[in-house]
């Protein structure tokens, strides 16, 4: 089995007679050549890795131009006051994707997933749950391999790189990851994860990559926010028997297409969108005069 | 074929996979190839290197790879003052290259006995790395294989000689290139073999004739760091 469309896993699970995260695990085993505990061992330093930078995250850092720290403890504080629109569970997952995403922007360290400037997504989701104890590790570790597999064929089929495809290609791979890994825990099937995988990439489809005087602070952890966001919607949708009208390994490939679209402005020059305003241009000067 | 772990994956110090882990792993890559511990270092950055280098922590990075530490450290974002504690010299300065990977450093370093190295390299995405000159050779590897960089003088038999030892102790040679700057001159060697290479192995390759030094990079090493 290749990781190189959606369907070719679903395939691959239901030939084993496996869920979809146990056929990315038997890929996995079969690609480093290595047994299962292993290959499970690795994936639970990677949890660990995530809950240590949500757990060590305080608010106080701020990153070397300045721009970005603090609002995922102002969302915290928010919260606790029990204000949130979103309610409890969403109103986390926000201050979740802005703390690791900020912490990745002041040199903490944290987990690209499946890059560093989209490294809050799918922890965000997770975390809120494992924190209030309605995870074992073992239903992570599940969920980590769904999203690893998801990825996978993303990258495969349509790149996962700013500067190739956009933020939609950070942060749209990244919900839908998490999505996937959300569908999986809430007991949801293959045909589930698949339609929630394409929610999630059609709705932040033609996301830009505009970062300002090209840091990955403005808009990127902001952005983390919004890709935790449409990963929820779209794993709700899915378990809720809403299906993606256009097939996921189309929706991949479109995703893809537009990326190769994209101009070059938009795919992490810092030449366009949000770096190119008057602010934009302002930091990069400031910068540039530090540098 | 993918491997999943470069999805979720690497741990790694922000903020930036190319701008940060990708100059944590070509500064470490440069302490191996030399070979001892680095007390000076001039470093030239290149392209987006050189635009928003210092904001993505590049700088520290860079550093950080030359003191030993891996991607994962968290003494990272303090590289500056790590290295004044060691004694570790350092100069950073702006090059424009030609054809150059828009992510690219030259840095000249000097060993605690005196070695020196001077190596181009670039990071070309998701934290991987691509060495590009080394003493002013080209050359073209990326730290995937375990990496042995011979530098010889370039006559019959010494490429003979160190691939018959390898096989000897069936190290199978996966790739290897070889460059010079003129017939009869300088020349590297660098070879990537798909086993590990023992350290008394390497010592036997420094005693053939014509060779001038060895340096050997073991990618298990870095891959205990990455899990």
């Amino acid at each position: 089995m290749r990781l190189d469309s959606m369907e070719a896993i679903c395939l691959g699970a239901k030939e084993a007679g496996a869920q979809f995260w146990e056929a990315v695990l038997l890929y996995d085993m079969e690609e480093r050549q290595c047994i299962r505990e292993e290959s499970m061992a690795k994936m639970l330093t990677v949890w660990t890795a995530m809950v240590e930078a949500s757990d060590s995250y305080t608010g106080q850092r701020r990153s070397v131009s300045g721009l970005v720290g603090g609002d995922g403890l102002k969302m915290r504080m928010y919260n606790r006051r029990g204000e949130s629109l979103c309610g409890d569970y969403v109103g986390r997952v926000i201050a979740e994707a802005l703390s690791m995403a900020e912490s990745n922007a002041c040199m903490r360290r944290i987990v690209a997933a499946p890059t560093a400037g989209s490294c809050g997504v799918l922890p965000a989701v997770l975390i809120p749950l494992w924190n209030q104890q309605k995870l074992t590790q073992r239903q992570v570790i599940e969920a980590l391999y769904t999203a690893s597999g998801i990825g996978a064929v993303i990258a495969s089929k349509a790149g996962i790189s700013g500067a190739s495809g956009g933020c939609q290609a950070e942060i749209g791979s990244a919900a839908a990851m998490a999505a996937g890994a959300l569908v999986h825990i809430q007991g949801g099937d293959m045909d589930m994860i698949c339609n929630a995988v394409a929610i999630a990439l059609k709705n932040l489809m033609g996301l830009i990559c505009d970062p300002v005087a090209g840091l990955v602070e403005v808009p990127c952890v902001k952005r983390n926010v919004a890709g935790a966001m449409t990963a929820v919607s779209a794993a709700d949708m899915a378990l809720a028997g809403i299906e993606s009208r256009v097939p996921v390994d189309q929706v991949i490939q479109a995703m893809g297409e537009v990326g190769r679209h994209m101009p070059l402005e938009f795919r992490e020059t810092a030449l366009g969108g949000l770096a190119a305003t008057p602010f934009g241009k302002e930091i990069k000067q400031r910068q540039k005069e530090r540098e | 074929m993918a491997d999943i772990f470069d999805i979720l994956g690497p741990i790694m110090v922000g903020p930036s996979s190319s701008h940060t882990a990708g100059a944590v792993r070509i500064g470490s890559m440069a302490r191996t190839l030399l070979g001892e511990r680095v007390v000076s270092a001039d470093i030239l950055l290149h392209g987006s290197f050189a635009d928003t280098g210092h904001g993505h922590g590049t700088d520290r990075a860079l550093l950080a790879g030359l003191l030993g530490m891996d991607p994962a450290d968290l003494r990272i974002p303090n590289a500056f003052e790590e290295a004044d504690k060691v004694g570790l010299k350092y100069t950073f300065g702006e090059i424009e290259l030609m054809d150059a990977h828009p992510n690219s450093v030259v840095m000249d370093i000097v060993g605690e006995s005196g070695l020196r190295l001077s190596i181009r390299a670039s990071s070309i995405g998701g934290g991987r790395i691509m060495v590009n000159e080394l003493d002013g050779i080209e050359v073209a590897f990326d730290g995937s294989f375990n990496t042995l960089v011979i530098h010889h003088v370039d006559e019959f038999g010494t490429i003979a000689e160190v691939s018959r030892l390898l096989s000897n102790y069936r190290i199978n040679i996966a790739n290897m290139r070889l460059s010079r700057h003129r017939r009869g001159g300088e020349a590297l060697m660098i070879i990537e073999t798909d086993q590990t290479v023992e350290r008394k192995i390497i010592d036997w390759i420094r005693e053939f004739h014509g060779i001038a030094k060895v340096t050997y990079y073991d990618k298990n090493k870095e891959a205990e760091y990455e899990a």
